[in-house]
């Protein structure tokens, strides 16, 4: 601790430079932030998921739908303690396509299925009981200023109804809520009862999109999943059963090459950081060899010398970075508000801040070491006497 | 290490068969042959000579910079020329101060930080480090520049400044390497005088190297250095 | 015209300097060379993509959905719907009479990327025969077309490269049976080239459609008049429950989201990059003007004003800019033109691929932003050099 101040003044010797560094640090690690936020909004489904559920999907394409009498059916595999079913509604709201995602579900079993959506008893009773019911959640209700109560006017770009009409209306009973960044994710939808839905559309009438199973044991999903594609084999509708978890990130897989693009912009953010702040911190040393020169003169090891070059590095990187962080920090709940509901929420997990720790040391030290090593070297006589 | 060795009563340093070699672009320099000297303790020495004579090579060696290449050099009972740099530096750290034409010290550190520096390499506390650092920048007359930096300060405070920070440790040995060349007559004396004071009243051995006749009058006795030999 | 010359000497008193601060020198071009070559490729991106979705479909070709319907994936056409649409008098014919429209449906089967195994949504299009009569920018580069009422399948150049198992002989697995790869074909570089496709009757057993999702046919009269006129017709037709769109049309909306996603992306993360290469640029300079604050005190003792001063100082900052920006172009020109990736198009729910283009636009950005990078770094040492006392600077030497 003792040597804090002994490094810090070197670091700040010349402010302008030493802060223009920072500022450059600092803004590459905000970026890092921001793109690992990202990055993780496209895994959050994974994140959210429940090893404990299992979804089951037409086997040939999950756009395919299921017969609703198969509930039943699943009900009756040894471990399957619940079965919910939902399907895709294809919403058009105020003319844009897919403003946000609708699915048609039964009430009662889906909000079982998800018990980490927050709702209050009331409105999940009014959403069981309202045939024209609907629940959305709260950053859409933010986002369009809808109010509890208030119809729904949403168009299917799918599902007519059986006059023809592509034009719905529902009623908002209730709103979905969650703590967990990751799960609030997934509130950013809307559901709306079964009931009416299947009774007035014009076709696929007994069917539903896809199943949501809970099992007991999660060891046991295997063969769960195994049993329940056994039951419909063979059959005109074959399922395909996978643990929850698989399939999200499966469809964050299919993001495929942006996700490995993201990664090589931040390569190429961070080797730029390098040069910028390799170049700095040489200079720094390069001026200072004779300050360097009387600290050995007083008694300081080479070991202790190198140790307050590198420490120097060290700072310089971990106030950048700190900095950098806390910025991307700062920035993403006002992203979120404007992206609400568009795109799952931004946030900063915590492998993110290890990895940009590991980062900020790992470059600290490639910054740190070629300066330091010479001021390893650095023969005290040689130096005093001015020669290089 | 061993600064604690018992004081022998002999000489504070002991230079016996000293020769220093560079090596220059392939060349060989030999810049001392063979040096024998003692310096008692309480001691001012002014080592005078021409320029290239090894007078500072000389200084050098007798502050733990620099190792000779051959020979003995003994500080108060302790062999220091075979030591490693570490140790070098620890043994330095403990018994010797340094005095330098330029007065280098940090620029961004004032005037109480860089007497205070040697001082980190201590276990004391904080503020018995700020303590000591107050007292010898008083012993230099600077008490109240304490919060300067050096570009806040005249070239001869600069000066007392360094000495502040070559006594804080309160070493057996200081090393001057002409402390007043860059100094007008004035302030130079006023430096020299402070030498003087810490030789007489503190019993602080002085070795200094100077090529100003006036300034060598400050010490109790002068060496002259021609190539590389004392010249008695 | 004095004040030129002065420029003239001045910078080149500079240049000439220029070797002894290389170091520092090669760091703005390496750091502005960053955020042009990041911003060139994420952008080369974008506009790769919207290539290939604006080059898709001609002026004088439709595509008929159901009523309401956005995309393919939601729409539905039965097949009395198809008999119907193809008979309007609108749509044109070939030399033997047939109509040139196809009924085609769309399912999405699962492949790997190359040398991976996670499934991805590959669009698998039945067309029926006309489909190639309409569209004329297809063609084969390898194999031949399926033969009809087989299940085989020609793939798209793209989606043969993207995808594992998709090379003219192999045999491929969905639903039931097998399907063989016949041939490859390309369609200058539009989105079918992401697509298998085979002929619409074999796929609608194998996947067990009853209808098609789509129609896309040629108009007779490919004017503003002549859709108007099938608009009008098909709106009139009770049984049909359909809406028009030209092909360009269509496909320009298939892409909102991803472009969206893409641009925000590139520009983002250039501006943030640009942000943290201009203090780089910041910092050379101040340390190009005070390793240089004697020879420009001196100039300035001597007489030269200090306006030359400010413009040297520019001119050296823009010519580093300079090379910066045209070596990052560079690097992503050698790196990503002509490199294909392939993604999630959020609006179809299917894969997209497409190929990196570095255009001479884009490059032409690089280098603008390079000297906003240049311009800004430069300015503020200029400035400070410009109003440093001469004595001040003298004295410093």
């Amino acid at each position: 601790m003792r040597f804090v101040p002994l490094i810090l003044a070197g670091l700040f010797r010349k402010k302008t430079r030493t802060l223009l560094t920072l500022a450059s640090v600092m803004v590459a690690f905000m970026l890092f932030g921001l793109l690992q936020a990202v990055t993780a909004a496209f895994e959050s489904g994974a994140d959210a998921a429940d090893a404990k559920r299992l979804l089951t999907t037409a086997r040939y394409s999950i756009i395919e739908l299921l017969p609703l009498s198969y509930r039943a059916r699943i009900e009756t595999v040894p471990g399957v303690v619940g079965v919910a079913h939902a399907e895709w509604f294809g919403a058009r709201y105020q003319n844009e396509s897919n403003a946000f995602p609708v699915f048609v579900v039964d009430p009662a079993r889906y909000l079982d299925m998800y018990r980490e959506f927050d709702i209050t008893p009331e409105q999940r009773a009014a959403f069981e009981r309202t045939r024209t019911g609907a629940v959305a959640g709260r950053r859409l209700v933010d986002r369009y200023g809808w109010r509890l109560g208030q119809k729904l006017p949403i168009a299917s770009e799918i599902h007519p109804k059986a006059d023809g009409d592509m034009n719905w209306e529902f009623d908002l009973v209730g709103i979905l809520d969650a703590d967990d960044p990751a799960v609030r994710g997934n509130t950013d939808m809307v559901l709306i009862n079964v009931a009416l839905f299947d009774e007035t559309r014009q076709f696929g009438k007994g069917r539903t999109g896809w199943y949501i199973i809970r099992i007991a044991d999660s060891s046991q999903a295997k063969t769960i999943s195994a049993a329940v594609d056994r039951l419909f084999a063979n059959s005109p509708d074959e399922t395909k059963t996978q643990p929850e978890k698989e399939f999200a990130v499966g469809f964050a897989k299919q993001i495929g090459d942006i996700g490995a693009l993201i990664s090589r912009i931040l390569a190429a953010v961070f080797f730029t950081i390098l040069i910028l702040t390799g170049n700095t911190m040489a200079q720094s040393i390069r001026e200072r060899i004779p300050e360097l020169a009387i600290l050995k003169t007083l008694g300081f090891s080479d070991a202790r010398v190198t140790a307050l070059v590198l420490g120097e590095a060290g700072l310089l990187l971990l106030l950048g970075g700190g900095a950098g962080m806390g910025a991307a920090l700062a920035m993403l709940p006002g992203l979120n508000q404007t992206t609400g509901g568009r795109f799952p929420p931004l946030y900063v997990t915590e492998s993110t801040w290890m990895i940009a720790v590991l980062i900020a040391v790992a470059l600290g030290l490639a910054v740190g070491l070629p300066p330091a090593w010479r001021a390893h070297r650095l023969r005290i006589v040689d130096a005093l006497a001015g020669h290089r | 290490m061993s600064a604690e060795v018992a004081d022998n009563g002999g000489p504070l340093v002991e230079i016996r068969g000293v020769t220093k070699h560079y090596r220059r672009g392939g060349e060989r320099i030999e810049v001392l042959h063979g040096i024998d000297l003692d310096i008692p303790r309480g001691d001012f020495v002014a080592l005078m000579g021409p320029s290239g004579s090894g007078k500072t090579t000389l200084l050098n060696l007798i502050g733990g910079l620099d190792s000779p290449t051959t020979g003995t050099i003994t500080v108060d009972g302790a062999r220091i020329d075979q030591l490693a740099s570490g140790d070098l530096a620890r043994w330095r750290a403990a018994n010797v101060g340094f005095v330098f034409q330029f007065y280098n010290l940090l620029p961004v550190l004032s005037a109480q930080r860089n007497v205070e520096l040697p001082l980190l390499l201590t276990d004391l506390s904080a503020g018995e480090r700020r303590r000591r650092a107050a007292i010898a920048l008083a012993l230099v007359g600077l008490e109240d520049r304490a919060r300067h930096k050096p570009r806040e300060l005249s070239g001869g405070q600069e000066q007392r400044v360094a000495i502040a920070r070559a006594i804080v440790t309160d070493p057996v040995l200081l090393v001057c390497d002409e402390p007043t060349g860059d100094l007008d007559r004035v302030t130079a004396d006023e430096v020299l005088g402070l030498l003087q004071m810490l030789n007489r009243e503190h019993g602080t051995t002085v070795v200094m190297v100077t090529h100003d006749p006036k300034a060598a009058d400050h010490a109790r006795r002068q060496l002259h250095l021609d190539k590389g030999t004392l010249a008695a | 015209m004095r004040v030129l010359l002065q420029i003239a000497q001045i910078t080149l008193v500079n240049l000439r300097n220029l070797p002894q601060r290389l170091g520092t020198s090669l760091v703005v071009i390496i750091g502005i060379a960053g955020v042009a070559g990041v911003l060139v490729s994420v952008l080369s991106m974008a506009e790769g993509f919207r290539h290939t979705l604006a080059s898709t479909g001609r002026e004088d070709r439709v595509i008929m959905l159901r009523a309401g319907s956005d995309a393919e994936m939601s729409s539905g056409v039965s097949r009395d719907q198809a008999v119907l649409l193809a008979a309007l008098p609108a749509i044109a014919r070939d030399a033997a009479g047939r109509p040139l429209a196809s009924a085609e449906l769309v399912v999405m089967v699962d492949l790997p990327r190359r040398g991976q195994t996670d499934p991805n949504n590959v669009p698998f299009r039945g067309v029926q025969p006309a489909a190639f009569a309409i569209r004329d920018e297809i063609s084969l580069v390898e194999g031949r077309t399926f033969a009809r009422g087989i299940r085989e399948v020609i793939v798209g150049r793209r989606a043969a490269r993207q995808f594992e198992g998709l090379t003219v002989g192999s045999r491929i697995a969905f639903r039931d049976s097998d399907w063989t790869v016949v041939g490859v074909f390309t369609s200058e570089g539009d989105v079918h080239e992401s697509e298998i496709w085979a002929d619409a009757e074999v796929a609608a057993s194998a996947f067990r459609r009853t209808g098609f999702q789509s129609m896309t046919a040629r108009l007779v009269d490919g004017s503003a008049a002549g859709l108007a006129d099938l608009t009008a017709t098909v709106a009139r037709d009770r049984r049909l429950s359909i809406s028009v769109l030209r092909e360009p049309e269509y496909y320009a909306k298939q892409s909102k989201v991803l472009s969206t996603l893409i641009n925000v992306l590139g520009y983002t993360v250039a501006a943030f990059m640009a942000l943290g290469a201009t203090f780089g640029a910041l910092n050379c300079m101040y340390s190009a003007i005070a390793s240089r604050q004697v020879e420009i005190a001196t100039l300035r003792a001597i007489g030269f004003g200090s306006a030359p001063v400010v413009v040297s100082v520019l001119i050296e900052a823009l010519m580093l800019a300079l090379v910066g920006g045209a070596l990052g172009g560079g690097l992503a020109y050698l790196y990503c033109d002509g490199a294909s990736l392939s993604t999630l198009n959020f609006d179809t729910f299917s894969q997209v691929a497409f190929d990196f283009r570095v255009t001479w636009a884009l490059l032409g950005q690089g280098i603008v932003w390079a000297l906003v990078i240049g311009a800004l770094g430069g300015v503020p040492p200029a400035i400070r050099a410009a109003r440093l006392p001469v004595t001040v600077a003298l004295r410093a030497a």
